[in-house]
């Protein structure tokens, strides 16, 4: 099995940050380079690993651009079309909760938020927390979109962990047959 | 009144009728004298007291050292690489040329984005796929595409810089020295290139004579296009050059 996470390859990582840093990103470059990321990692990682008949486990994948790229002002048929490389998964999960839930979540558990995580980049607010939180409910609208454009298995993300994984792993467990193991 | 349009859905936010300028890009494969010829029109229209920003590839604040870096060592795949171009093609779009089109500038470019789709298409990606990434680009105002047969190539680049890796194509494979490499690699970049060229609606000068023809030819033809009158007689060929720019 590998594990694969956004944001992970050196090179590109290296003008993504230093695009962050220097607040340099528009919603083009934005998608650009996180767009370069994925493909670094689809191609270093994903097919090598799908190639040998393993199991890949994405934490986030090409929804995550197109929720975020398109409240950037992206077109929406671009974005898409640039994604187009990416495999299709076996299964894709949203784990969905509801605004308040997902803001509190997140500004309860953690420090200062970063720039273009809180959406700074898009003028919504200067304040750094009301900028996160309208950013974020535009794009749960664009989640919610996508739920229906590709399929996606919702899951109650407010039930207990341990239903959520029962849920999980019920689904993924129906795709399990015939794969190799190691032992 | 602006003329200019994006091939695709192009940059958010970007107001078109905002646009004044020029946009001139000189393309051609490498050792074609690109450079030279984008030199000399870029002094020719200063000297005649345009404002001119002359641009090229690899140049962006944002990913310019990363390709450098990325050229020492094969370290990127194909999608990979072709999408860290045109972050590198994205930057400099909205942060130079755009802004100098706004301001009224004539923009030069050395290559654009076809020298990038030919790189890509040559090593196997997929064109439909490549043409999508970079329809985020302005229609230019002009394409002039420099084309030389690689024979006559050769000898430009084995005498002056010598090969070079990459312009040799020495990661795909194709030889088993620069110069083997790079006459097949610089074969297959030219018949994409002639493939492009009516798709996109290149000016396509000559090349495969010596440098002061073909800027003579370049300039001319530069002039039809900023709508300036000289005060010599009109050369021969004018009219052939204002109605192949009509049908572009």
């Amino acid at each position: 099995m590998r594990f694969s996470e956004w944001n992970s390859s050196a090179l590109v990582k290296q003008i993504t940050s230093r695009g962050k840093k220097k607040q340099i990103l528009t919603p083009t470059t934005f998608c650009l380079t996180h767009a370069a990321d994925f493909a670094d990692r689809v191609e270093h990682d994903v097919i090598p690993a799908l190639r040998s008949g393993g199991i890949v486990l994405s934490d986030r994948y090409i929804y995550t651009a197109f929720a975020r790229d398109v409240v950037r002002g992206v077109d929406p048929q671009w974005v898409r079309r640039v994604y187009r490389f990416a495999v299709k998964p076996t299964l894709a999960f949203y784990f969905r909760v509801p605004l308040d839930v997902a803001l509190g979540r997140i500004l309860g558990g953690r420090n200062a938020l970063k720039y273009y995580e809180a959406g700074m980049d898009l003028d919504l607010s200067n304040d750094v927390e009301e900028s996160f939180k309208i950013f974020q409910s535009k794009i749960l609208k664009q989640y919610d979109a996508l739920v229906k454009e590709f399929g996606l298995i919702v899951i109650d993300a407010t039930m207990p962990i341990e239903e959520q994984q029962a849920q999980m792993r019920a689904l993924v467990k129906d795709k399990l047959a015939g794969l190799k193991r190691i032992n | 009144m602006s003329d200019f349009r994006f091939y695709g859905s192009g940059i958010p936010g970007v107001s078109l009728s905002d646009l004044q300028g020029k946009l001139i890009v000189v393309e051609g494969t490498d050792g074609v004298g690109r450079s030279t010829q984008v030199e000399k029109l870029r002094f020719w229209l200063e000297q005649r007291g345009h404002a001119v920003l002359d641009t090229g590839l690899t140049r962006s604040a944002l990913a310019g050292k990363g390709l450098k870096r990325a050229k020492q060592g094969n370290t990127l795949n194909l999608i990979t690489h072709t999408l860290v171009y045109a972050t590198d093609f994205a930057d400099r779009l909205e942060n130079q040329i755009i802004p100098a089109l706004r301001a009224g500038f004539i923009v030069l470019t050395d290559r654009y984005i076809y020298s990038q789709i030919a790189r890509a298409v040559v090593r196997g990606a997929d064109e439909v796929w490549t043409r999508d990434v970079f329809s985020i680009a302005l229609v230019p105002t002009s394409i002039f595409y420099l084309k030389a047969d690689v024979e006559h190539l050769v000898p430009r680049v084995a005498f002056n810089r010598g090969f070079d890796y990459w312009e040799s194509g020495m990661d795909m494979g194709l030889g088993r020295d620069m110069y083997e490499s790079f006459c097949r690699y610089q074969t297959r970049l030219l018949e994409i290139f002639d493939r492009m060229a009516p798709f996109y609606g290149f000016n396509v000068i000559d090349a495969n004579g010596d440098a002061e023809a073909v800027f003579e030819n370049l300039r001319r033809r530069t002039r039809a296009l900023i709508g300036e009158t000289d005060s010599a007689p009109p050369a021969a060929g004018t009219g052939r050059v204002r109605k192949a720019r009509k049908a572009s």
